[in-house]
């Protein structure tokens, strides 16, 4: 964000200046130095989930409202997005070691038919990010695979993407299929992709239509908080 | 229709569309990206009675414009014309365009999208083709201004793999034969690093459609 970065040395930085800096560096999509600013925190004893929710999502949140606010634009979001994967590998392997707390869990994919997952890798990304273990089941996912891996993984939330108005409708499918089953409101369902809207979200039968990541990671958080909510008031 | 009077520009089609209106009695309502291929099949078979209303092309990158804009045209004109066609498809509005239509008591042509109906909507849903990237001769021509640089890949190379990772081929529909359009077109596949195929479409179901609505006087 300033002209000034190339005279800043991360690890001379005290804690709140580095995260700082690390916000910025996120805004930038300088995937070096979020790393570099990671292993520093880390080695100064800050637990995984800390460098998690502290560091990396909170700077990828001013990028999400920038984004929604329209003053970020797709390519900015998406070397952000770098960015915080370079970060995310390095702290992914010592959450799970570490034991950090799970919000809960979801199964994405993007629709059959549909090779686009830009969306879907951003919304997988910031769930992470959010605390959510993401099983992501890649592109061009049939109705079979869809129920193969919540049978397997036992998700929370099922999401689905498609970025065509020709692929969007598949997402009924794979509902109508949950509802057959037996099995629709054992999982909360969440939808996005560029040509849906609130009313086809509705019309398909799915919990909610998310506008885009911070929407999504949002939305999820509610329907866990719910959900919780159920079971306690039934113990 | 009246004529342009001064040549038309693809920048003029992409930001602020095209107006040629005189005293047809059937308007369309169309797609900047789709102008110059109206105007030929307007010319070309002598349809006066038609005027032409072009929306800024641009809207493909932001299909959500569309069917706001389309409704305020049809607002705008309808009480003029006897008749009101849209040629726009789907383009990524979901349906919502569709709708719209019905609303309005008007008619679109039918397709997902502009390179499903030059190909033929028939024979593009049979290809099933998801790997593959289209570029039409508009698009040919507008490929960095409509793609290039608004995703930032001329700032970003390294963004390429995040857009472009799942998709084989670029296919160049083309309208007209155009050896140096083919030329460019060889050139954005080898910038997006993906195989490259030339498929001579013509103007496919678009000229169908036009000469329908053309006939039903």
């Amino acid at each position: 964000m300033s002209d000034q970065e190339d005279d800043i040395i991360l690890s001379e930085l005290n804690d709140e200046d580095l995260v700082a800096q690390m916000f910025d560096d996120l805004y930038d999509g300088l995937k070096d130095e979020i790393e570099e600013g990671v292993n520093l925190l880390l080695a100064r004893d800050w637990t995984p989930y800390r460098v998690l929710t502290e560091a990396l999502v909170g700077g990828m949140t001013i990028v999400g409202h920038d984004f929604r606010d329209g003053i970020l634009f797709v390519p900015e979001v998406l070397l952000a997005a770098n960015a915080m994967k370079g970060g995310m590998a390095i702290l992914k392997p010592l959450l799970i070691a570490t034991g950090a707390p799970r919000v809960g869990k979801m199964v994405i994919g993007t629709v059959k038919g549909d090779i686009h997952d830009i969306g879907k890798n951003l919304v997988g990304m910031m769930m992470e990010g959010a605390g959510f273990e993401v099983v992501d089941l890649g592109i061009n996912n049939s109705v079979d695979a869809y129920l193969e891996a919540i049978e397997r993984e036992g998700p929370d939330i099922l999401g689905m993407s498609a970025l065509l108005t020709t692929t969007m409708p598949y997402m009924k499918v794979v509902i109508d299929t949950l509802i057959e089953k037996g099995i629709r409101d054992d999982y909360t369902v969440l939808v996005g992709g560029a040509p849906l809207n609130e009313e086809f979200g509705k019309a398909i039968g799915a919990d909610a239509y998310c506008r885009d990541a911070a929407v999504a990671v949002e939305t999820a958080k509610e329907f866990m908080a719910r959900k919780h909510n159920r079971m306690a008031a039934n113990v | 229709m009246s004529q342009p009077l001064k040549p038309i520009t693809d920048a003029q089609l992409s930001s602020e569309g095209l107006e040629l209106r005189d005293n047809g009695r059937v308007l369309l309502i169309a797609c900047g990206a789709l102008a110059r291929e109206i105007l030929a099949l307007i010319n070309a078979n002598g349809w006066t009675h038609i005027d032409l209303q072009c929306l800024p092309a641009i809207y493909h990158n932001e299909p959500s414009k569309i069917t706001p804009s389309v409704k305020a045209t049809i607002e705008k004109y309808q009480p003029e014309y006897a008749e009101i066609f849209i040629v726009y498809a789907d383009c990524g509005t979901g349906g919502q365009l569709q709708r719209l239509c019905n609303d309005m008591g008007v008619s679109m042509i039918a397709g997902p999208h502009c390179y499903s109906f030059y190909e033929g909507n028939t024979d593009f849903q049979a290809r099933q083709e998801l790997t593959c990237f289209y570029l039409t001769d508009f698009l040919v021509r507008q490929f960095d201004a409509f793609f290039w640089r608004p995703m930032g890949l001329d700032r970003h190379p390294q963004l390429l793999e995040m857009y472009f990772g799942n998709y084989t081929t670029l296919v160049y529909q083309a309208q007209t034969q155009d050896p140096l359009l083919e030329a460019k077109a060889q050139d954005c596949a080898r910038r997006m690093r993906l195989a490259y195929e030339y498929r001579f479409t013509g103007y496919g179901d678009l000229a169908a459609t036009l000469f329908a609505v053309a006939d039903n006087r």
